[in-house]
């Protein structure tokens, strides 16, 4: 199928961008314009992929190009925080201006019909894969965030001989209570301690199901053969803890790290005293 | 606190091999079996041992109750992540109540009576078919990342 | 049949677990060390199982059920070098060994058995202690 029409829209390039940024900018996307650069290589890389292929192979070499192109921009407007809805305005408003310059070049309603039928195609094609490529980068900036997370989690800090202490800042789930778990147990083998503590100030509530994951580490810990305090207890934890009738008895608990610090120095049988 | 997943995820096997398993001399080679099957995915340590014990559980199980029968282990991948799956497979009569023998310290054998449930907890997904008469298949599988 | 060796070091008996257990192992492990225990009259037992990579419900009971027995025949029974990953494993599982001591190394294992020996007095406490 011949299509001319398409073809000659490389004649109106700047038409079409000026068209282009305008319905952008009214349908409140600004970013129309920041992304100028962008957009003016895309356009013109679209429409000479149509006037080579008068719209008839979407698998050509010059589409690929332009589907490189616009997974790139797609996925770096993922990561920049863009919403889903400006992402997909980006393309349907192109639609749009193509279509408005195609009706102004083509009298005939059955070519003008045929142009924005394969317009439309090649269009949506590319939607799909913008949203693709959209979900894609998300997806990268949630898992490096994951990582980021995990890695700043769980500092495991030696703060006396036989002592180690394990500051928790955040909620306590399962996935994170095994990674505290595995550090702290790690930390315990290689250092030889006998105490840990594991200070929960930083921890915004306990619930029972982190109460659950506080005494299962207790319980990992008392079978490797080491003792463990939890301290940073608040006074409103300690009442939901009671509220909720979750029962700590079997686990030594201290309000404050220094307190912790002060029940490990009586087990390991030390005294700190002040210098005359 | 149990949940019953059943992840309808599409997974692909890229390894698999068959072990029958007839007396309890086959257990240590079949838990040695499935640490090689963790260790190529790149398990680490905790998820292969956690990986292990589950299979020692119901391979206990599938000695004890099932009279014996045969071991799947397969290496999978959805997609996003690989991992490890092993199918106990025997003929044995069955388990009558499955909803009570998913309970927390219920035991018909000399066990502690933490067998299903608490070998559930180790692993990601958990799936168990019986059928009275007919026999048992209880299938686990373990993320690497899981 | 496999069985695993028990040295005697005076008043102590040690067992370091160097392969993996299988069921009938470790119930020839259990019955071998009561006798042991009798046999010298033993104060203490200590059981390494650093080398030991998975330990389920069924060894988990046997290691519970020699600290009860060994206790019964006042000895008492120290597990040392648990490895973390079997630590962990045996929480989520749901045992946590109740009755079992344990320390992190032979070194510190010894150290508890002798504190305890020579506290003969308030050994029933500290045991209590010990239990929760």
């Amino acid at each position: 199928m011949q299509n001319n029409v398409l073809s000659s829209l490389k004649e109106h390039e700047n038409k079409l961008l000026t068209i282009w940024s305008q319905l952008l900018l009214e349908n409140g996307s600004t970013d129309g314009i920041t992304e100028e650069e962008e957009s003016k290589e895309f356009t013109s890389l679209l429409l000479d992929a149509l006037r080579i292929s008068n719209g008839n192979n979407q698998e050509s070499e010059e589409f690929e190009k332009v589907h490189d192109l616009l997974i790139g921009i797609s996925s770096s407007r993922a990561k920049r925080g863009f919403s889903p809805r400006e992402n997909a305005q980006y393309l349907i408003s192109f639609k749009e201006a193509a279509s408005q310059i195609l009706s102004e070049l083509e009298r005939d309603p059955v070519k003008l019909y045929d142009a924005n039928l394969i317009l439309g195609s090649v269009i949506d094609n590319m939607t799909i894969m913008t949203f693709e490529a959209y979900m894609k980068g998300r997806e990268d900036v949630i898992s490096r965030q994951i990582d980021e997370i995990s890695e700043i989690s769980t500092p495991v800090i030696r703060v006396w001989d036989g002592v180690v202490a394990l500051p928790i800042i955040g909620t306590l789930d399962s996935s994170r209570t095994q990674v505290v778990m595995e550090n702290l147990l790690q930390q315990i083998v290689d250092t030889g301690s006998s105490i840990a503590i594991l200070d929960i100030s930083g921890v915004p509530a306990v619930d029972s199901l982190v109460a659950q994951h506080l005494i299962k580490t207790v319980s990992a810990t008392r079978l490797m053969g080491a003792e463990c305090i939890i301290s940073g207890i608040r006074p409103e934890i300690a009442q939901t803890v009671v509220h909720l009738g979750i029962d700590l008895t079997g686990i030594i608990t201290k309000a404050s790290l220094a307190s912790a610090l002060q029940t490990a120095f009586d087990m390991l049988q030390l005294t700190v005293v002040k210098r005359k | 606190m149990a949940i019953i997943r059943s992840r309808l995820m599409t997974t692909t096997t890229n390894n698999k091999e068959e072990i029958l398993i007839i007396k309890e001399q086959d257990v240590v080679p079949l838990r040695n079996r499935v640490r090689d099957y963790g260790v190529k995915v790149g398990m680490s340590i905790l998820n292969q041992t956690k990986l292990i014990t589950a299979t020692s559980e119901l391979v206990r199980n599938l000695l004890k109750y099932g009279g014996g029968g045969k071991v799947v282990i397969e290496s999978v991948s959805n997609g996003r992540d690989n991992g490890v799956r092993v199918t106990f497979i025997d003929n044995g009569p069955g388990i009558p109540d499955i909803t009570l023998a998913m309970k927390d310290g219920y035991s018909t054998g000399k066990s502690l009576g933490l067998g299903l449930p608490g070998t559930k907890r180790l692993v990601n997904e958990f799936d168990i078919k019986t059928e009275l008469g007919n026999g048992t298949t209880v299938t686990i599988t373990k993320w690497k990342n899981g | 049949m496999e069985r695993i060796p028990i040295l005697k070091m005076g008043d102590f008996l040690l067992v370091t677990i160097q392969v993996d257990l299988y069921d009938q192992l470790a119930e020839n492990l259990e019955s071998d060390l009561i006798n042991t225990i009798n046999k010298y009259s033993s104060k203490g037992v200590l059981i390494d199982i650093s080398a030991v990579s998975i330990i389920d419900s069924f060894m988990g009971r046997i290691l519970g059920n020699i600290a009860v027995m060994s206790k019964i025949m006042d000895a008492q029974t120290v597990v040392v070098g648990m490895q973390p990953a079997v630590a962990i494993t045996l929480v989520e599982l749901g045992l946590s060994l109740n009755g079992v001591i344990s320390a992190l190394n032979v070194e510190k294992g010894m150290d508890l058995l002798r504190a305890k020996m020579y506290n003969g007095d308030n050994q029933e406490q500290t045991y209590d202690d010990d239990n929760e």
